[in-house]
């Protein structure tokens, strides 16, 4: 573990950081609220220890697999705890451990929260929520490989350990143009939300909170009810940006360099828009009767698939009061996740896909034993390692999933309440069912379960092995 | 600079990096993923897996935007096969390498006929590099312009050269010598000097001259150019082939030590002059003796065994403390062992094959929008030294140097003109048709002629 090249990336992220704290301060500062000017003192905090860091250049400045993977799980953490300090010092998360679930539950683009009220909240703590959110989305080392060139080639092992799915691939040769045609669409995706959103009749403020909280599909609302009060039109626009923020962004990649046959041949695009558009027609079927209209039923489900599938989490109809046969496909969707290479979370469909076919190859093993068989993926055979990675990611998901269940049933909530905690956390999706339902929220665990829930947040937006790394004991050793 | 390689081996995966690194985008092709995710991790290079002779794969690398193409799979076949398709798919420049000496002799038909812009033979590289070094022991590089018409030679000033001490309008005014410094480096210190520069022993000068000047100046100031009479080569594979061929043509006498009989036997078909084949065990002692190791001027190890060749070179060293040796090491690892034993030159085809592909990339990229016909880096790239050729009528045509206010850090070498060359003085100008060879620092970001002129 090269120690020196840890602690200066850190220091970077702490200065992204500080400079990123000074957005909610400014628009605190517009708003004319006090708490602003504890964002600034955070600001300050953050880039001192963040300069302090990173001030001695470490003499190798190689980045091999391990010191990527516990980067980014190190900086994740710190990231969250830095961010949490301007909740509590302003004390509206009076809490810190409190303030820490919210900020980790907004750079994972999680949505859970502890607040049982948000209305009542300074604009300027609103905006930092839903802003966690976007940089969360696409990722702080992706930024940080887009606008610092400080590393070089070896960025790619950061790149890989934050980038979701079971492949990460560059778009283009240099990883540092990758990064910024990332960070290009992300944006233009955001820019135009968010003048849709305001044409469309949505408060500036609201739109500019809404957008972060789509586009990285987190799911931080500024509303208590969500979505529910808002127009018609507005929850249709988010439905669609919802969706396709959780297409794997290469499709965009694709569109703009003209090349449409690759793009619209994705085959995990069409799976997962398949899946969205089957489970909201049972929805819909499921629900009829609930509404007053067919309109409104259609858009319910199709809002209510598309916030879950893609882990964004907000709502526009309590779906907790839903038929069984809903909430079900719903809970399902919650593992499922969105595309790999978008902002959503889960466990993506190409794991999904990889696996069925694996069921699939397992099964003709059986009938012909000697049997030799390539799994496909958009026609290209995947390699061995990927799919020996997929299985034992999904075992790793399982057993964190239980064990995380297991831990936090000393609560003694009810079962379905912590099966979706634990889902709704885990996957990055926001609310569950029952006690943490849409219109619930995760106050009233215990701190020993609000720290399992972090951990699991953590862990499923870096994709379990970071997180796990970070805390295996040889990855810290110096050979 | 969009650069595709194909084939992932020691070769391509020195040349990806080093092109990455220099700010070129490089997309790699190679059949076996394992390679393919090795490269991509550790340089900052796209990776694709699948056969780099097909149109599919290398249409998938972007085959139609690419600058150059650069095949160096193990297959001759292959690489030019790929090639092929990569010129009729796209508008690239290609690159192969071509290792069969079959296929080598017929080098320039391919060149022609398959428009390969280079053929990167590595065995018959490596040979001009071990004869370049026999030749002419002490220079550290040659580098050739204008077709060969001029060349700039880097050589370490010894701490007994006569010129110690003396300015650089010394060589002119008391040597006679038409040879030009432009570049002094001392320590980590680069200086374009100027004729009232003062030479320090440990120097390192790159100078420039008409080729044949250099011999006249190099006896002048007591450097033997060409000691080495008589080389002892062992081992009789195609490197020895192709070396043997160049001393032969410089009158050296050469003895090979080939331990196959049918080897010797062609090696004896194919070379003829001042040449001895020796059919024997290069690893026996009494052998080496019989033939005279203790007396010979030059040793070249060039078996196929690493560790024998350094074995050899020991050994030869230990007979023979004035021999000037060469030694074959395929795979570098362990550098730091081997640069403290006494091994001569030490020779490797891979690092070689890739230097040559890189050099000629280096000067592609300078001249993609520019008329730049070359370029090379010096001094670790602190330098360039680069070479015009003059289209069109522009602002430094035609009008006298010494009227023209150049940036500082700057020196015009050679002018090439109808055939010749020659080194400008004030009253000459610079005319379309020519080639300029001039030298400048790297920061001053020279890519047009133009560019040398202040403001």
């Amino acid at each position: 573990m090269n120690y020196g090249i840890v602690a200066y990336i850190l220091g970077w992220i702490l200065k992204i950081e500080g400079v990123m704290l000074l957005l909610p301060g400014v628009i605190g500062l517009g708003f004319g609220e006090k708490e602003a000017l504890w964002f600034f003192i955070s600001a300050a905090i953050s880039f001192a220890v963040g300069v302090l860091l990173s001030f001695r250049k470490p003499r190798s400045r190689k980045i091999y697999a391990r010191e990527g993977f516990v980067t980014v799980a190190l900086a994740w953490l710190v990231m969250s705890l830095v961010g949490a300090l301007p909740f509590t010092l302003s004390g509206e998360i009076p809490s810190y451990l409190d303030a820490v679930f919210e900020t980790v539950s907004g750079f994972t683009t999680t949505g859970s929260s502890i607040l049982r009220e948000v209305e009542s909240l300074a604009h300027c703590t609103l905006f930092w929520r839903s802003f966690t959110h976007w940089v969360g989305g696409m990722g702080i080392f992706v930024f940080m490989i887009a606008v610092i060139p400080l590393l070089g080639g070896s960025t790619f092992n950061l790149m890989k350990a934050e980038s979701p799915g079971p492949v990460v691939g560059k778009f283009v040769p240099k990883v540092r143009n990758t990064a910024v045609i990332l960070y290009g669409i992300y944006l233009g995706i955001t820019v135009l939300l968010f003048l849709l959103l305001a044409f469309f009749g949505m408060p500036v403020f609201d739109a500019i909170c809404h957008t972060f909280g789509t586009v990285g599909t987190g799911g931080f609302s500024v509303k208590n009810d969500s979505y529910q009060s808002y127009a018609p039109i507005l929850q249709n626009i988010t439905t669609v940006f919802m969706i396709g923020c959780g297409i794997n962004f290469q499709l965009y990649f694709y569109i703009l360099a003209r090349k449409f046959r690759l793009a619209f041949g994705m085959s995990e695009v069409r799976a997962y828009l398949g899946i969205i558009l089957v489970s909201a027609a049972v929805i819909t079927l499921n629900i009829r009767g609930v509404f007053d209209t067919l309109e409104e039923t259609i858009r319910h489900a199709f809002f209510q698939v598309g916030t879950i599938i893609t882990t964004t989490g907000y709502m526009s109809a309590d779906f907790d009061l839903w038929p069984s046969l809903s909430k079900t496909i719903l809970v399902i969707l919650m593992i499922c996740g969105a595309c790999a290479g978008s902002t959503g979370g889960g466990m993506k469909i190409s794991r999904i896909v990889i696996l069925l076919k694996t069921m699939k190859r397992e099964m003709d093993s059986i009938i012909h034993p000697r049997h030799v068989r390539k799994i496909r993926f958009d026609k290209t055979p995947v390699a061995d390692e990927t799919v020996r990675n997929t299985n034992v990611y999904i075992a790793i998901y399982c057993a964190i999933f239980a064990a995380s269940v297991l831990l936090i049933s000393v609560d003694n909530f009810d079962f379905t309440t912590n099966f979706t905690s634990v889902a709704a956390t885990l996957n990055n999706i926001g609310p569950g069912l029952n006690a943490v339902g849409p219109t619930k929220n995760f106050a009233d665990f215990s701190v020993f379960s609000k720290c399992v829930l972090i951990f699991d947040m953590l862990a499923g937006r870096l994709e379990l092995f970071p997180m796990l790394l970070l805390l295996t004991p040889k990855s810290w050793k110096r050979y | 600079m969009r650069v595709i390689v194909v084939g992932c081996g020691k070769v391509g995966t020195s040349i990806a990096s080093q092109l990455s690194q220099e700010g070129c985008n490089v997309t790699v092709i190679d059949k076996n993923p394992l390679h393919v995710v090795r490269v991509s991790d550790t340089c900052d290079v796209l990776g694709i897996e699948g056969d780099g002779s097909s149109y599919k794969t290398l249409e998938e690398a972007g085959v139609q935007e690419a600058d150059l193409v650069i095949a160096v799979t193990d297959s001759d076949e292959k690489n030019l096969l790929c090639c092929l398709i990569a010129k009729k798919g796209g508008h690239a420049a290609t690159i192969a390498r071509v290792r069969n000496p079959a296929y080598s002799r017929e080098a320039a038909f391919f060149r022609e006929n398959f428009d390969l812009a280079m053929a990167v033979n590595p065995e018959m590289a490596v040979a001009a590099e071990i004869a370049r070094v026999v030749r002419f022991p002490s220079a550290i590089s040659i580098e050739i312009f204008a077709k060969g018409h001029v060349e700039l030679l880097t050589f370490r000033l010894a701490s007994d050269s006569i010129l110690i001490g003396k300015t650089l309008y010394y060589i002119h005014s008391h040597l006679h010598c038409d040879v030009l410094v432009l570049l002094v480096r001392r320590g980590t210190q680069v200086t374009v000097p100027s004729g009232s520069f003062v030479l320090e022993g440990g120097d390192i000068l790159s100078v420039v001259y008409r080729q044949g000047d250099e011999v006249g100046f190099f006896r002048k100031i007591g450097i033997e150019t060409n000691p080495v009479k008589t080389v002892m080569i062992v081992g009789g594979g195609k490197i020895t082939y192709y070396l043997a061929r160049r001393l032969l043509k410089e009158k050296m006498t050469v003895k090979i030590i080939e331990q196959d009989q049918a080897r010797c036997d062609e090696l004896a078909e194919y070379l003829h002059g001042n040449v001895d084949i020796i059919h024997g065990d290069g690893t026996d002692e009494e052998l080496l003796m019989e033939e005279g190791i203790a007396n010979v001027d030059g040793f070249v190890a060039l078996t196929g065994l690493d560790e024998l060749n350094v074995i050899l070179s020991l050994f030869a060293k230990s007979k023979n403390p004035k021999v000037k040796l060469v030694t074959k090491i395929t795979r570098i690892g362990f550098s730091d062992v081997i640069d403290s034993l006494d091994l001569g030159t030490i020779v490797n085809p891979k690092d070689i094959t890739a230097d040559y592909v890189v050099h000629y990339s280096r000067s592609l990229h300078a001249s993609l929008d520019s008329n730049m016909e070359a370029l090379y880096k010096l001094a670790d790239g602190q330098a360039e030294v680069m070479e015009f050729h003059v289209k069109q009528t522009s602002r430094v045509t035609g009008r006298e140097l010494q009227k023209m206010k150049l940036k500082k850090n700057i020196l015009i070498g050679k002018i090439y003109r109808n055939g010749s060359s020659f080194t400008p003085s004030g009253p000459d100008t610079i005319e379309v048709g020519d080639s300029v060879v001039l030298v400048a620092k790297t920061e001053d970001k020279i890519t047009d002629l133009e560019d040398i002129l202040e403001g």
